[in-house]
C-alpha cells in the first residue's frame, strides 16, 4: 500500500514523497516500512515502541487512533496511509 | 533564506489582522532548493482549532493538514513551512512554538499584530536531525517584488491585448 511521507522525513526515504510497502494491518505496514527505511523508526516511535505523540497517522481519511482496531486495523493494497506531524504553538 | 512573493507575504500578514485578537495560522507550499532554502509558491489559510484559547494558541487540525498535503502533491509542491500570528506579542518564537515544532527543515513565519495592525514578520528555520537536537535559527526573508510586478505587468498586457 502507499504511504505518504511528510517533508521532514523524506531524507530517510531517499527523498521519496510516496513509498509502497506490503502489509495486512497498519502495524505490519509500519514494520515493513521501518525495515525498508530503518532510519524512520526513531522519528516515528518512542524507544518503547509507541507512536510518538506528535505523529498523526491517517488511514485514508481516518485518524488511526480513533479506529476501533487502531494499529491492528486491517488494510488493503488500495488503502493509503498518510504520516503527518502535528503543528501548533502560541505566544507564550 | 526563505523566498516568498510579495503578494503571499502581504496575504499572510493580512490574515493575522483579520483574525486579531486571535492567532491566525496557515501553511506554506513550495520547494526546498538545495543550497538556497525554502521557496514559497503558495500559501494556504488554515483554521485555528484552539477556540478555547485562540488569543494565545493555535493548532491546525491534522485532517486539514492531510488535505493540504494532498493539495500540495496535486500541484507538484511540498509543505515547506507554516505561518501564524502573535497578537500583541513580539514576532519571536515562544517556548510553546518550540515545543510544538516538529517539521524539521521547514520555515516557521511569525507576524506580530499590534492593536490589529501587522507590524513585524520574522522567519525561523527548524534545524537539526531530531527532537533531541532541534533548534530554531533566524532565517532571512527575501520578498520577491520584481517577479510580482512582472507578473502583474504581463497579466495587464494580456488583458489589454
Amino acid at each position: 500500500m502507499k504511504i505518504h511521507i511528510p517533508t521532514p522525513l523524506r531524507g530517510y526515504t531517499g527523498g521519496l514523497e510516496t513509498v509502497s510497502v506490503p502489509g495486512t494491518t497498519v502495524n505490519v505496514v509500519f514494520q515493513q516500512l521501518t525495515i525498508k527505511y530503518p532510519e524512520l523508526k526513531q522519528h516515528l516511535f518512542t524507544p518503547e515502541g509507541k507512536l510518538r505523540s506528535f505523529v498523526n497517522v491517517y488511514l485514508n481519511d481516518d485518524d488511526i487512533r480513533y479506529l476501533e482496531g487502531q494499529q491492528e486495523t486491517a488494510v488493503k493494497d488500495s488503502d493509503e496511509l498518510t504520516i503527518i506531524p502535528s503543528i501548533a504553538g502560541g505566544v507564550n | 533564506m526563505l523566498r516568498i512573493q510579495y503578494s503571499d507575504y502581504e496575504a499572510l500578514r493580512t490574515h493575522g489582522q483579520e483574525t486579531y485578537p486571535n492567532e491566525c495560522c496557515g501553511v506554506l507550499l513550495g520547494k526546498n532548493i538545495a543550497g538556497e532554502g525554502n521557496h514559497v509558491r503558495q500559501i494556504v489559510r488554515a483554521g485555528n482549532t484552539r477556540t478555547d484559547s485562540a488569543h494565545n494558541r493555535y493548532n491546525i487540525a491534522p485532517q486539514e493538514l492531510v488535505r493540504i498535503q494532498r493539495q500540495a502533491r496535486g500541484l507538484g509542491l511540498d509543505i515547506v513551512g507554516f505561518y501564524h500570528s502573535h497578537p500583541d506579542h513580539p514576532a519571536r518564537w515562544s517556548k510553546t512554538d518550540f515545543a510544538e515544532a516538529h517539521w524539521l527543515g521547514c520555515s516557521y513565519i511569525i507576524t506580530s499584530v499590534e492593536q490589529g495592525k501587522a507590524v513585524t514578520t520574522n522567519s525561523f528555520l527548524l534545524s537539526g536531525t531530531g527532537e533531541e537536537n532541534k533548534e530554531f535559527e533566524d532565517e532571512a526573508i527575501q520578498i520577491n517584488i520584481a517577479h510580482s510586478v512582472a507578473e502583474t505587468v504581463a497579466h495587464n498586457q494580456k488583458g489589454q491585448a
